[in-house]
This record gives structure tokens, C-alpha cells and sequence, in this order.
């Protein structure tokens, strides 16, 4: 609004901050130019002002600034991007600038990235299914349009390639629809984000998807802003244009410590593990970014990643995404160990509004409670096989050895599939029941009578 | 009092304002910062400074800018038209933000919190010339077809009544009475401001006797609570603290519900605002929505107004106890009040205690959960609070203060459970950790219904802990190595966390069941294992008793028996025992 000042000389850098002395009407949240001695530009916002001084983070980083000679202006509105129909196809840096070497869209539609809170009350209750062909997730945990369904992984686990077997195999049973995929990459290495371009570029999607890249080798602080730049293209596809949105965030372990990293610097009081106590309100601001809208079209379904570091569900990364997101798909490295793609864990894996999107008329009535039971009876099969580990398989009573058979068809034939391989949700609930048929009929007890007689089949199971 | 103060922001820290001049502004007023007149709170006053917290996204506030003040505290408007409504936080109205600027939810937007043009129909109850006190009753309106508002005299006013208003219909604006007070004239209308961190007065506490009947079987029977108390539902993520408090807040035999959703999902509170209006209540064959109140601040919406809905939130509570009713208030989630809380505690400098939250954060707790109660109101007639928060601690570890304090102030735990979550056994309520003070309170209006109640149910969770213990050395060597009646024991205990224990919120038969057909699967519960257990001493293997169609029948009888036809399962009872009576010592052995 008012004329652009430009402020020479900070009063002091720390980590991705720094301090201008001296200023005059700067609004909190403003956006920052800064150019170093050498005229390079870069983007900044402030955190913090008072009658003098404005403390302002540097979303390129510190690196090579110093105190003298660097040129500070505020510009005066919130970090904006161009949002077009044409954006897509294209690569980025976590700033929504193109680093493919084609110019910018030429478009007048801007976007502020931090977006703005949807009302609870103008959302649209998710409900469509969304096949991915993967048992474990179709049968167990399904996908709903519009849902928040992270993959907790660890270190080595396959996290990457089930994402990009979910954004090939997606589908809707219902309708044909204009659906696009949008990759973010926070902190990962450049050879997990080709190995995504290569893949969308398999499954032809690679023409109509964008692709966000803050590598790890670009300034830790870009990574805060990667994955609101890709959501608000996403917004702007979804709620505008009415495209069904697939979003894929990864990895939130590296965005969330890029925000330890700028807490720290600035000196606030750490909760858990050095992470800043608004860290769940900060990841709400990114996660709920999903969903549908009452009365529009489109869709924004988030599929994040995040690895649990040394495994540890608790850690505060996982705890908090778990608290916020609409279930999770955790990998174990139990399976994995055995060598079972995808190695989806049986029980802490979840899917909160599966509820509403399966069942009569939109999977099949059955799916509900051969869902249930198969999670009742694989925690048997956990509880059985810690038994087995101390008085030995030999001391197990009959009904516990045919659940041990059980659990491990359960792993070998149910959870394990290829890369490649497509599942359609009837062959899924069908393997669901061949398992389930390898059980005596009384211990389906989740299971309504009247489906126990349609689908059991204990000569087809042992078969 | 109407008298406008001005001064200037001085600094900008997130939702943390700091400004100047406003002289004679007292703690706990509403100030409006900047050219978008944000609403903000003052929380704190150091000589000249005012530190006003803001209530929505203030980026782009400048130090310089200007602040205003009526002097009024922040208050929340009460009056006919709360029922069915959803607000956020300080109470806008959502559905009135929606139509004003769209899907999201934009800065600097201000809305009454009721439709001040709707017209009531308000029936008087008093003449003039009748002296009126506190809380008297001077008139009714239909707020809902399930709620009567009642129009009674506001805490601190009381005199002659001079003037009623006709019956007709009026809106909240319009004058319907007039008391001469010491004070002078009060003009009454149908609504009216209460300031929201100012408990409502009543006349005494009393001691609660009624249980709040949920329908959940693990609650009613085991950790029942009674109308006024508290209760807290700490849990790890996934765990089912929202499908509990959904529950609740469907089937619970209250008379209204406030639904608090703070700092959670955006998702769920459309869930609830998609299912309460089709959702039919048996006991009166009117939908959900016509006795429910909404607060939604989720996650995404400005982090200090979610500090303040909870209050909000108990505050219309209290209104609604003061005509008579039974509320029942549903917190999801108070650790992210609490964390709200240690944000702008940590803005604002203050020193922090145990995992960064403030020294008061228990102070504040005990205050809130004060709040619940049954009491005498200033009308004389008895109504009742019960709270009911949801506790979300990370990594699931009860150890962490937010747990840790809630426990010293509620009555009633219910702990969920991880293990039990992760085998889909809901409601994941543990029977081994939870606990709830307020069995021998209602023992007497369950001995109505059946004199052994309480025996009944000692007798099963007995059945339940033996399980737990025997489970321990089941660890080390497996069950076949216990003696028969204990394998007995395992048995039983089995049929009664799936026969009982486990609810289906999701099954049309079995989300809501009476009290009275609690009774009878406890009852066939208990007939199974006295019956069998004599059975099983007297020679008669387990898996004999394991293999009849009635034991396995037993399961079934919560889904495939509705509350109404319950006598079916005496029928079935006659059947297990003639069954069981009818098995035979020396028998071949399977
Ligand atoms: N009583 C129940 N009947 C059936 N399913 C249930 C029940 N309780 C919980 N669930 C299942 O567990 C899931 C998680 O429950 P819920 O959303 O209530 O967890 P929560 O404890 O509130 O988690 P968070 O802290 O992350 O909000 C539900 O989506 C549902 O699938
Ligand atoms: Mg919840």
C-alpha cells in the first residue's frame, strides 16, 4: 500500500533470519524482498514486528547474506503464486517458480499460499471410493475422495513406490472424471523425485500433473513453503476448475524439521523433541487443506509421506499427523523383512471415513464386516504367534495352529501383490474371503449369518 | 460504559498484539485492531500496555495501526436460535459466514450470532406488578419442537415488573419487559449478552443421582456417569475418543448438547452437521439436530479463538441448565485447548512448566470441568451439566500433563486402548484402566430396573479381571495348561467382550442399547458362566460348552435383537440353560 521503502543494512542473521532495524510500517506477514551484495533476489516474510524492528525469515535461506550491504524491501502483501489450468505439466521450486527451463504461465490469477480456512459447514462430506488395486488398502483401509490418508514409513521401506502404484492404479468405479496428480517433494533426494516423473511419465499422467521440487539441497526453510505452493495449485484446480486432485506430499519428517529448525531460531520454548508446540496446529494448516466443497465439483485427496524416525510410531512427526489426518497406512518392517510388497501393517493401519464410502452400492455390502473381522482375527494371529514364540508352535491348541495358517496366508496371498498388479475390489473381498474361509464358521463373529452362507467356502480355501 | 477508547499497536506477534492508549480498559474486554477491526481480547495489562489477543488470521497488521474499544468483556449472545446452530469459536455463526463470503472463512467478518430478524413466539408467564427475582420465569417460547425456551430474569436483576410484552410473536430485539430495580430499569428481551469467562450463577450444587444413559454398554454398565458429572476420554490418535463423543452426543438421554470441536477436524463436524438432522431421536421421533449446538473451531482456524471455545461453548451450556435442563457438553478435543493455551503463553513469555505448557494450565482445567454439576437454579428448579472431554495425548502416553491434570478433576476415566483399538474392539475402553466414582450415586435408580444390578455387574467385571490376571501366565505357557475352570474363565471372558463389551457404532441395531437390554445380555452372560462353570466341574469339557449353538448365539443376540423385542432374549436364556443342563459328565471328549 504505501511506497516500497528499501531498507539497507540488517541488524543481525541468525539460522534463516534476519533482523532489519528501523522500519516503518511493515505489516506482519509481509512479504520481503532481499537482495545481497551481488543483487541475487530472494523471498522473505515477516514473523514479527514491532516499532522498529521486523524479524524476517529468508525462504532461499542465509547463506552468503551479510549484514552490510544487503537490501531489504517489504512489499506489503502475502506470498503469492499464478494458478492456471496451463501450470500443469510442468516442474517448480517449492516457490512456484519453473526450474524446467520454460517461462512462467502468464496468467493474472494469484494466489496467497498460506490459503484461507475452509468452514466447516461449506464442506462436503467425503464418500466416493477410490480404487488404488491394492488389497491391503482397498479391503482394509480404502481411499475416500477427498480424504487425508498419510503412509507412515521408515528408512528403506518402499513408501515411494506404493504412492506411485496408488497414483497410477486410482481410479473411481462410479464416473470418469478429470483427475491430475500433484507431487511435492520437501528434502528428498533428486533420485526419489525422478523415480516419481519417471513413473507418472509410465502411467501417462505426467502431462496433466505438476511437480513441486525442494530437494535436499535447497535451503531447509523453502521445504515450509513447498507444500502449501502445491496445495494451493491444487485448490485452485479442485474448487475452481473441478478436478479431482491427488496430492502427494513427501517426505512431512523433512518439513517438520525445517520448522524445529526456524523455531529454534528463534528462540521459542521447544515442547516434544525440540519440535515448537504449534507444530499440530501448523500441520493441520497443511492437511486439512483436503476435501470437497458443498455444492462443488472437484476434489483435493492428500496422500503424505513421512518416515518414522527409528521406527518409533510415538515420535511426535507421526503422533501428530496421526492426530490430524483421516487414518494412516503404516509399513512394517516386519514384513518388509519377509520380503512382502506392499508390507502394509495389519492393525495400526487405519482408514477413518471408510466407513461411509464402502458397502452396499458403493463396494459391496459384505465389505464392511469382512474388513472387521479380518483385522479381529489377524490381532489373534498376533496374539498367537507372541504365545508360540515362548511355550513353542507345538503347545498351541488346534484352533490356535489353523489361525497360524491363517496369518500367514493372510500375508502371503492377501497383503502380498505386484507392483504392477491391479486388484479390482471384488477379487480383493473374494481373497478376503478365501482367507477368512480357511477359519472354522463360528469364529467369523463380526460377519452377518446371512453373508457367512453366500460367501464361505472352506473346500475352496483349502484348496 | 459505551464509551469508545482508542489507541495504537505498538508490536505483532502471531495472534499476539501489543498496544498503547487504550486507558481505562479492563482485563478481559474485546478490543478491535486495524483497519479490518479484528476482534481481540485484552489478556494482560502492564502499565499503559494492553496485550490484546486476536481472534482471527491478522497478517498485515502493522504496528501503528489503530485499536478500538467499547469496554465491553467478550461475551457470548444468548437467546431462542442457538439450537441447531454451529459457530465458531467466539461465537460467529458459520452458516451466516458461508453465505456471506463463500467456502472459506475470511478475516474481519462480523455477524450476530443470532438472526436478529426471526420472529418468536413468546407467550408471557407473569403480569406486571409481580415482583421478580433472579432466574423468575416470566415468559416461553418454542425454541425447537424438542425445546421450550424458557425467558427468565437475568443473575444480578430483580424488582418490579412493570411491563410484559403480549403474547406475539417478537424478535430478540424487540423490548418484552420492564423491571423497576434498585438500580433503576432493566429492559429485558428475549436475548441477552453473558460474558463468556463468567460462570453463570446457580443457587446450590447438589449431589448427582441420575445417570446419563448413553446406550453404550461398557459406559452404562461398567463406568457409568452420572447427569452433572464429568467425565475425561484420554486416548492415542485413531483410538475412538470422536466416535465416543458422537455416540454420546447421539443417544445420550440429555436434554440438549453442545458439541465443542476444538482445534479438530474439518471433516468431522460436517459429519455431524450432515448426520444430526436425519438422524431421529426414538424418544421423541424428532431429529438429532433439534436439541444439539454446535461449536467448530477446528485445527485450521485461528489457534486463539480455540482457546476461548470451550468457554463458549459451556457458557450457552449453562444458559440452557438455568431453564430446567440436563446438557450435556462434549469437549473434542481439550489438549488442543491446552495447547492453545501454551502457544500464547509461550508468545507472551510466560515461564513454562512441565512439556512447555503454563504453571495455570491446571488451574484452568479445574475451572472448566467446575463448571459441570447439578444444582439448584435461581428459578428453583434443578438442572444439570455434564462435561465430557476428550484428552489426546501425544504418543498415546497418559503420563503427559494434559492427562495428568484432567485426571485429578473428573470422576470418570474412560481409557482407551491402543491394543484393543488396533483389533477394531470398540469402543476401545478399557476395563482394566478406566474407572468412574459415580457407581454408588446412581446404584439406586438402576435398582428400579433390576435389584441385583450392581452385584450383576461386579459379578461379570470380576469375570473380566480374572481373565486379565489368568491372561498373565496364559503369556508364559498357554492356555491348555490351566486347569479346566480356568480355561472356563478365559472362555466366559471371551463371550463377554464380544457379546458386551464390543459395540458397533455403525450397526443400525446395536449403536444404541437400553438399559434394559443391557440387563438381559449381562444376565445371559452370567447364567452362561455360573451354569457352565458348575458344568465344567462336574466333568463336562469347555469345548463342549464352546461348541453349542447357543454359547456361539450369544455374540449375536446385541445385533440381531432390537431393544424393543428384548423378551427373545429371555427365551434365548431358557434355552442356554436347558442346554447347558442338559450336557452330561462322562461324556466321549472331543
Ligand atoms: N464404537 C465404534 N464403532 C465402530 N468403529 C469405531 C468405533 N470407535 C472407533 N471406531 C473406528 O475408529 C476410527 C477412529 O476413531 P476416532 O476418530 O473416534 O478416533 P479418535 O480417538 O478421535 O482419534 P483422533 O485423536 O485422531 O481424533 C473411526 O474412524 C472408526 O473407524
Ligand atoms: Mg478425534
Amino acid at each position: 500500500m504505501s511506497a516500497e521503502i528499501e531498507y539497507t543494512n540488517l541488524s543481525g542473521i541468525a539460522g534463516p533470519l534476519i533482523f532489519v532495524d528501523g522500519i516503518r510500517g511493515v505489516g506482519y506477514g509481509d512479504i520481503v524482498e532481499i537482495r545481497d551484495a551481488s543483487g541475487e533476489l530472494r523471498t522473505g516474510q515477516t514473523l514479527e514486528v514491532d516499532e522498529q524492528r521486523a524479524v524476517v525469515q529468508v525462504y532461499e535461506g542465509t547463506s552468503g547474506l551479510s549484514v552490510k550491504g544487503t537490501r531489504v524491501t517489504f512489499v506489503g502483501r502475502a506470498l503469492e503464486i499464478p494458478v492456471d489450468r496451463d501450470m500443469l505439466g510442468r516442474v517448480y521450486d517449492g516457490l512456484g517458480r519453473p526450474i524446467d527451463g520454460a517461462p512462467q504461465v502468464i496468467t493474472d490469477r494469484m494466489m496467497n499460499v498460506n490459503g484461507l480456512p475452509i468452514n466447516p459447514w461449506s464442506r462436503e462430506y467425503p464418500r466416493d471410493f477410490i480404487q488404488t488395486g491394492i488389497s491391503a488398502i482397498d479391503g482394509m483401509n480404502t481411499l475416500i475422495r477427498g480424504q487425508k490418508l498419510p503412509i507412515f514409513s521408515g528408512s528403506g521401506m518402499p513408501h515411494n513406490r506404493i504412492a506411485a502404484q496408488i497414483a497410477r492404479q486410482a481410479r473411481i468405479l462410479t464416473a470418469e472424471e478429470e483427475f491430475t496428480v500433484i507431487f511435492a517433494a520437501m528434502g528428498v533426494k533428486f533420485d526419489v523425485a525422478r523415480f516419481f516423473i519417471d513413473s507418472l511419465e509410465e502411467s501417462g499422467v505426467l502431462t496433466h500433473s505438476a511437480i513441486f521440487l525442494s530437494l535436499a539441497d535447497s535451503p531447509s526453510i523453502e521445504r515450509l513453503v513447498t507444500p502449501r505452493t502445491a496445495l494451493t495449485l491444487a485448490e485452485y484446480l479442485a474448487f475452481e476448475e473441478g478436478m479431482h486432485v491427488l496430492v502427494i506430499l513427501t517426505d512431512m519428517t523433512n518439513y517438520c524439521e525445517a520448522l524445529r529448525e526456524l523455531s529454534s531460531s528463534r528462540g521459542e520454548i521447544p515442547s516434544r523433541k525440540g519440535y515448537p508446540g504449534y507444530l499440530y496446529s501448523d500441520l493441520a494448516s497443511v492437511y486439512e487443506r483436503a476435501g470437497r466443497l458443498k455444492g462443488g465439483k472437484g476434489s483435493i485427496t492428500q496422500v503424505p509421506i513421512l518416515t518414522m524416525p527409528s521406527d518409533d510410531i510415538s515420535h511426535p512427526v507421526p503422533d501428530l499427523t496421526g492426530y490430524i489426518t483421516e487414518g494412516q497406512i503404516v509399513l512394517e518392517r516386519a514384513l518388509f523383512n519377509k520380503g512382502i510388497y506392499p508390507p502394509i501393517a495389519g492393525l495400526p493401519s487405519l482408514s477413518r471415513l471408510m466407513k461411509d464410502g464402502i458397502g452396499e452400492g458403493r463396494t459391496r455390502k459384505d465389505h464392511g464386516q469382512v474388513a472387521a473381522q479380518l483385522f479381529a482375527s489377524y490381532a489373534k494371529v498376533k496374539r498367537i504367534r507372541a504365545l508360540a514364540a515362548i511355550v513353542g508352535e507345538e503347545e498351541l491348541s488346534d484352533l490356535d495352529k489353523v489361525y497360524l495358517k491363517f496369518g500367514t496366508a493372510f500375508e502371503e496371498i492377501f497383503l502380498r501383490q505386484d507392483y504392477e498388479e491391479n486388484r479390482s475390489i471384488e477379487q480383493t473381498l473374494d481373497i478376503g474371503w478365501r482367507m477368512l474361509s480357511l477359519l472354522p464358521r463360528d469364529e467369523l463373529y463380526r460377519i452377518a449369518r446371512e453373508d457367512i452362507q453366500k460367501y464361505y467356502m472352506p473346500e475352496a480355501a483349502s484348496a | 460504559m459505551e464509551k469508545l477508547l482508542t489507541g495504537k499497536v505498538i508490536s505483532v506477534n502471531g495472534p499476539i498484539v501489543k498496544s498503547v492508549g487504550l486507558s481505562g480498559i479492563r482485563m478481559y474486554d474485546i478490543a478491535e485492531v486495524g483497519p479490518d477491526r479484528l476482534i481481540g481480547e485484552v489478556i494482560r495489562l502492564a502499565e499503559e500496555i494492553a496485550i490484546i489477543q486476536v481472534y482471527e488470521d491478522n497478517t498485515g497488521l502493522k504496528p501503528g495501526d489503530e485499536v478500538i474499544s467499547y469496554g465491553r468483556p467478550l461475551s457470548v449472545l444468548l437467546g431462542p436460535g442457538l439450537i441447531a446452530s454451529i459457530y465458531d469459536g467466539i461465537q460467529r455463526p458459520l452458516v451466516g459466514i458461508s453465505e456471506a463470503c463463500g467456502s472459506y472463512i475470511r478475516k474481519g467478518i462480523k455477524l450476530s450470532p443470532l438472526n436478529a430478524k426471526a420472529k418468536w413466539n413468546f407467550k408471557p408467564l407473569v403480569s406486571s406488578g409481580a415482583k421478580v427475582g433472579e432466574g423468575a420465569l416470566v415468559g416461553e417460547v418454542q425454541e425447537s419442537p424438542l425445546v421450550l425456551h424458557r425467558l427468565l430474569v437475568p443473575p444480578g436483576v430483580s424488582g418490579t415488573l412493570t411491563r410484559i410484552a403480549p403474547a406475539g410473536s417478537y424478535t430478540i430485539e424487540e423490548p418484552i419487559y420492564l423491571i423497576d430495580t434498585d438500580a433503576g430499569a432493566y429492559e429485558g428481551k428475549l436475548a441477552a449478552y453473558w460474558p463468556v469467562r463468567r460462570p453463570r450463577p446457580s443457587k446450590t450444587r447438589k449431589k448427582p443421582f441420575i445417570p446419563l444413559v448413553t446406550g453404550q454398554r461398557v459406559i452404562d454398565t461398567f463406568f457409568p456417569i452420572a447427569r452433572g458429572g464429568t467425565a475425561a476420554i484420554p486416548g492415542g490418535f485413531g483410538t475412538g475418543k470422536t466416535m465416543t463423543q458422537h455416540a454420546l452426543a447421539k443417544w445420550c438421554n440429555a436434554d440438549i448438547i453442545v458439541y465443542i470441536g476444538c482445534g479438530e477436524r474439518g471433516n468431522e463436524m460436517t459429519d455431524v452437521l450432515t448426520d444430526f438432522p436425519k438422524l431421529i431421536d426414538e424418544r421423541n421421533g424428532r431429529p438429532l439436530i433439534e436439541r444439539t449446538v454446535m461449536i467448530a473451531n477446528t485445527s485450521n482456524m485461528p489457534v486463539p479463538a480455540r482457546e476461548v471455545s470451550i468457554y463458549t461453548g459451556v457458557t450457552i451450556a449453562e444458559y440452557y441448565r438455568d431453564m430446567g435442563y440436563s446438557v450435556a457438553v462434549m469437549a473434542d478435543s481439550t489438549s488442543r485447548w491446552a495447547e492453545a493455551l501454551r502457544e500464547l503463553a509461550s508468545r507472551l513469555g510466560d515461564m513454562p512448566a512441565e512439556e512447555g505448557f503454563p504453571p495455570y494450565l491446571a488451574t484452568r482445567l479445574a475451572e472448566f470441568y467446575e463448571r459441570a454439576g447439578l444444582v439448584e437454579t435461581l428459578s428453583g428448579k434443578d438442572g444439570d451439566i455434564t462435561i465430557i472431554g476428550a484428552v489426546s495425548p501425544p504418543g498415546g502416553d497418559f503420563s503427559e500433563p494434559v492427562t495428568q491434570h484432567t485426571s485429578r478433576f473428573v470422576r470418570c476415566f474412560w481409557a482407551l486402548d491402543k491394543t484393543l483399538a488396533d483389533a477394531r474392539h470398540y469402543p476401545s475402553i478399557s476395563w482394566i484402566d478406566s474407572y468412574t466414582e459415580y457407581l454408588s450415586d446412581i446404584e439406586d435408580w438402576w435398582k428400579n430396573l433390576d435389584p441385583q444390578w450392581l452385584t450383576t455387574r461386579n459379578e461379570v467385571m470380576n469375570i473380566l479381571l480374572e481373565d486379565h490376571r489368568l491372561e498373565q501366565v496364559v503369556k508364559l505357557v498357554g492356555s491348555d495348561a490351566l486347569p479346566p475352570a480356568e480355561q472356563y474363565i478365559l472362555f466366559c471372558a471371551e463371550s463377554v467382550k464380544n457379546a458386551f463389551l464390543q459395540q458397533n457404532s455403525f450397526d443400525p441395531q446395536d449403536k444404541f442399547c437400553s438399559p434394559e437390554k443391557q440387563l438381559r445380555i449381562l444376565a445371559s452372560l452370567l447364567l452362561l458362566y455360573k451354569k457352565g462353570l458348575e458344568q465344567v466341574r462336574a466333568g463336562v469339557s469347555v469345548k463342549e460348552i464352546a461348541a453349542l449353538e447357543e454359547a456361539s448365539r450369544l455374540v449375536r443376540l446385541k445385533s440381531e435383537i432390537s431393544n424393543q423385542d428384548i423378551g427373545k432374549i429371555d427365551e434365548y436364556m431358557n434355552r442356554l440353560e436347558q442346554k447347558l443342563a442338559s450336557l452330561s459328565a462322562p461324556s466321549k471328549g472331543a
